[in-house]
């Protein structure tokens, strides 16, 4: 079907316009604009925090911190990327990308799926004021636990941990909502002849990942709510004194925040699936198997939690199974690696920014993912447990895994969404200093974890200074390359060359088929499948 | 399951303010409840307020849906996608739940073996509370709460067990009455089990001002208490939010807004029903009995 059969309908809509047309929003587009544009506030905030921390590292001692705000800042830095920076965009990118690919009208449910944003303003200020609130009087102390909120810390805290734990309560229901629409929308409105094994990858992955969220956050919802009962209502859940095991929330905690990785993961697992097939001018290699290793990979990442306490004296028999599954993972996960390179294999492939960022997105999260096989190893771990080397592990994983894939994504669909072409110098401008930033960043802190530098302390022993010093340099090159990514961002959203409906030769599907930008209403009449297979 | 009955387009609601609505309520709820633990005395008001504004949330909201849906304008996929909805919804709730069942059988089975000197870290035991004995209930080394009698499974839990589980058999009996147009059947089922969940309710508290008077079992006694008194407290809380549910349902029941082919609001809260159900049984068997 020609899209301009479609575009005809239009006319008897009326558009809603001005504030009401965002806070009351009942479009896909509009809530995936906001949703972005909430990730994108996020991430500069939480990469302010961090070149903070970077800042302080810079060399031993203590010069502009005091401990706990160090620690506070840490804690944030980690709840304002997660889960107000990643996960919002990858709501984002859903909300906007998943109704075009599968030919939709809209999400399933569209009023909710504005609750759902709007849910996520509103636990970004009870995020702020957990960190503000220490500095009023009688507002106790700071918030020093790290994302993880262990207790018996996390009991003593002042109310600053309430305002954080209501603030995780808001983004489990937004998550929560978020994944039942977008299950809904998958299952419930693909165009006719659009069979499951024929939705776009992207689609998959997010099926997926709203899975995973609806059986892990609600674990998360239960695991804070004890803590909550545990500091104000008397009862003993993480009190030993009272039968209780302060292990029991980190269990809690990680049955959750194991598979949370994976849910930051597959939405970029799933951009990548249809950048690298577009710039190399073949379909994806393996498709199938694409689809089976990714749900492997849920199921089993699912059942791997306690690889994060391989310290905490489990029995040998437990700590043995945990290595074995979570080493089990790296081969679903590595055949996703393989089935990407195969399809560059003789491919025509040129180097646009979302490619150049999806070539170096699989060099880099492998190098992070065999830095996880070395830390799932129990005997190894012991040594590498809360070192820097941990830290330097998961930022190659979730940079690469998550934030450049969602970098990746914004590039490719941009001139969908505005309509006009990015700047492309730019952008690869853009993209070689985040990544040089990047590595000079992360990889020597590989280094000084080997050496036995622990994280999460505000001081270090002078043997560390150089790695430290060459680190933080490179994060102040990382942090404020994304002024220019801001920049690149507002240039493309204010003019630039008319993107065309397909906007990438290589481009295939659905989303490519309607104009850039789209109109405020597409696939009201659902389009025919025939023509459309990965 | 792909859409094959899309005769009529897929209905998208207009602009609406319930979702700014509800993130302010919530919003105002929470900080309200996070400054009414600390002591602040204003946060027991602004909880107050934000509940009002939730509950007029809730109440705009269901009778916009409401008046769509009773002036035709959901076909066969919309309707889809509520029951969907609510299956998944119901999903994360199950899951909610698991992660109080988890911390059980995570305390009684692993942790306090561990508290009673299990594994290699026995010595700990030896040196700190060599006289704990790590047997189920528990209140721990600490005996946290002093001592309780632990609530027997055989008295009122079991009335409530028949109670729920009749409950469960009235809602079945109201949907056939509701599938056969037969309103006085729908009217009758519904009544009796909003009876049976409301007096389910009763003898909750009754047996929570029971533990707390006679037994000393408070939700400080130790582990027993806290899991006790948070596993049947959500789950009480779940089965009055149920008999609210219920008892909208049956005031749009005696207005006459379901037919035997479009009542997916009926089936959503039965479901609901059935699930708290389940729960129940969960909690009458590793809560109370074993």
């Amino acid at each position: 079907m020609s899209y301009t059969t479609t575009m005809n309908d239009d006319a008897h809509h009326h558009n809603p316009t001005g504030w009401r047309r965002w806070l009351f929003s009942t479009n896909h587009k509009d809530i995936g604009t906001l949703y972005l544009l909430f990730a994108l506030t996020m991430l500069f905030m939480g990469g302010a925090s961090a070149m903070l921390i970077r800042a302080e590292l810079f060399q031993p001692g203590i010069q502009l911190l005091d401990p706990d705000l160090y620690n506070n800042l840490v804690t944030n830095h980690a709840l304002l990327m997660i889960f107000g920076a990643v996960m919002p965009a990858a709501a984002g990118l859903a909300n906007w990308m998943i109704p075009l690919m599968i030919g939709a009208p809209d999400m399933a449910l569209p009023r909710m799926n504005n609750l759902s944003f709007w849910i996520l303003p509103a636990a970004g200020t009870m995020l702020i004021l957990s960190f503000v609130v220490p500095f009023f009087p009688g507002g106790g102390s700071q918030i020093n636990t790290g994302w993880t909120l262990y207790p018996p810390l996390s009991v003593q805290v002042g109310m600053s941990m309430d305002f954080l734990i209501f603030a995780i309560h808001l983004l489990g229901i937004s998550s929560v909502l978020a994944s039942i629409n977008i299950i809904v929308t998958l299952l419930n409105m693909r165009a006719p002849g659009m069979t499951m094994m024929k939705m776009p990858m992207f689609c998959w992955t997010w099926l997926v990942t709203a899975f995973l969220l609806i059986l892990v956050v609600p674990v998360l919802a239960g695991g804070v709510t004890m803590l909550l009962f545990d500091r104000h209502f008397g009862t003993s859940f993480f009190d030993a004194a009272g039968g209780g095991d302060p292990v029991l929330f980190q269990h809690l905690f990680w049955f959750f925040g194991h598979p949370e990785v994976y849910v930051l993961l597959l939405p970029s697992i799933g951009v990548l699936s249809h950048i690298i097939p577009t710039f190399s001018r073949k379909p994806l290699f393996g498709y199938k198997s694409m689809v089976g290793a990714m749900i492997a990979v849920a199921t089993i990442g699912m059942v791997v939690w306690a690889h994060h306490q391989y310290t905490i004296g489990m029995s040998l028999g437990a700590v043995s199974y945990f290595m074995i599954g979570t080493i089990i993972i790296s081969i679903p996960v590595g055949l996703m690696i393989f089935n990407f390179i195969a399809t560059m294999w003789r491919g025509a492939m040129t180097f646009e920014t979302p490619m150049l960022f999806a070539v170096a997105i699989i060099m880099m999260f492998t190098f992070g993912g065999l830095s996880g096989v070395m830390l799932a190893v129990v005997p190894a771990d012991m040594q590498y447990h809360d070192s820097m080397f941990v830290v330097a592990h998961f930022h190659y994983v979730l940079m690469p895994g998550a934030v450049f894939g969602l970098f990746a994504g914004v590039f490719y669909w941009l001139p969908k969404w505005t309509g006009h072409m990015y700047d492309e110098r730019l952008a690869k401008i853009f993209f070689w200093i985040n990544v040089t930033g990047f590595n000079i960043t992360f990889f020597p802190q590989h280094f000084l974890g080997l050496a036995g530098m622990p994280r999460r302390i505000i001081d270090y022993n002078v043997m560390f200074t150089e790695f430290n010093a060459i680190s933080s340099i490179g994060a102040m090159i990382f942090g404020f390359s994304h002024l220019l990514l801001l920049y690149i961002i507002i240039k493309t959203i204010r003019g630039g060359e008319k993107a065309t409906a397909q906007v990438w030769e290589g481009a295939k599907g659905l989303e490519w088929q309607v104009p850039s930008p789209p109109p405020f209403h597409t696939w009201e009449t659902p389009p025919s499948i025939k023509q459309v297979q990965s | 399951m792909s859409s094959t009955d899309q005769q009529v387009s897929y209905f998208i609601p207009d602009p609406s303010p319930w979702p700014i609505i509800g993130m302010v309520s919530l919003l105002t709820t929470l900080i309200g409840a996070a400054l009414a633990m600390n002591g602040v005395v204003v946060g027991k008001f602004v909880v107050f307020g934000g509940l009002l504004l939730f509950a007029y949330l809730l109440y705009g909201w269901f009778r916009d849906v409401i008046s769509e849906n009773l002036s035709d304008k959901y076909n066969k996929q919309v309707d889809r996608s509520f029951r969907m909805g609510m299956f998944w919804f119901i999903a994360s709730e199950v899951f909610f739940f698991l992660a109080f069942f988890g911390a059980l059988f995570y305390i009684r089975n692993i942790a306090l073996p561990w508290l009673g000197g299990e594994g290699y870290l026995s010595s700990t035991k030896e040196l700190l509370y060599n006289q704990f004995d790590p047997a189920w209930p528990s209140h721990g080394p600490g005996e946290l709460g002093g001592s309780f009698t632990p609530m027997g499974a055989w008295g009122i839990p079991a009335i409530n067990t028949l109670l729920l589980l009749s409950s469960g058999a009235t809602i079945t009996w109201a949907h056939w009455g509701l599938k056969l147009n037969n309103q006085k059947t729908l009217v009758r089922g519904l009544i009796a089990t909003i009876t049976l969940g409301l007096l389910f309710v009763v003898f909750q508290a009754y047996e929570y001002i029971h533990a707390y008077e006679e037994l000393n079992l408070t939700l400080r006694s130790g582990i027993y208490g806290s899991t006790f008194y948070m596993l049947t407290g959500f789950h009480g809380f779940h089965v009055s939010m149920g008999a609210i549910m219920l008892m909208s349902i049956l005031g749009r029941s005696l207005k006459g807004h379901f037919s035997a082919h479009n009542h997916f609001a009926f089936e959503a809260v039965a479901w609901y029903w059935h699930f708290v159900d389940v729960v129940w049984l969960g909690l009458f068997i590793f809560v109370y009995w074993f």
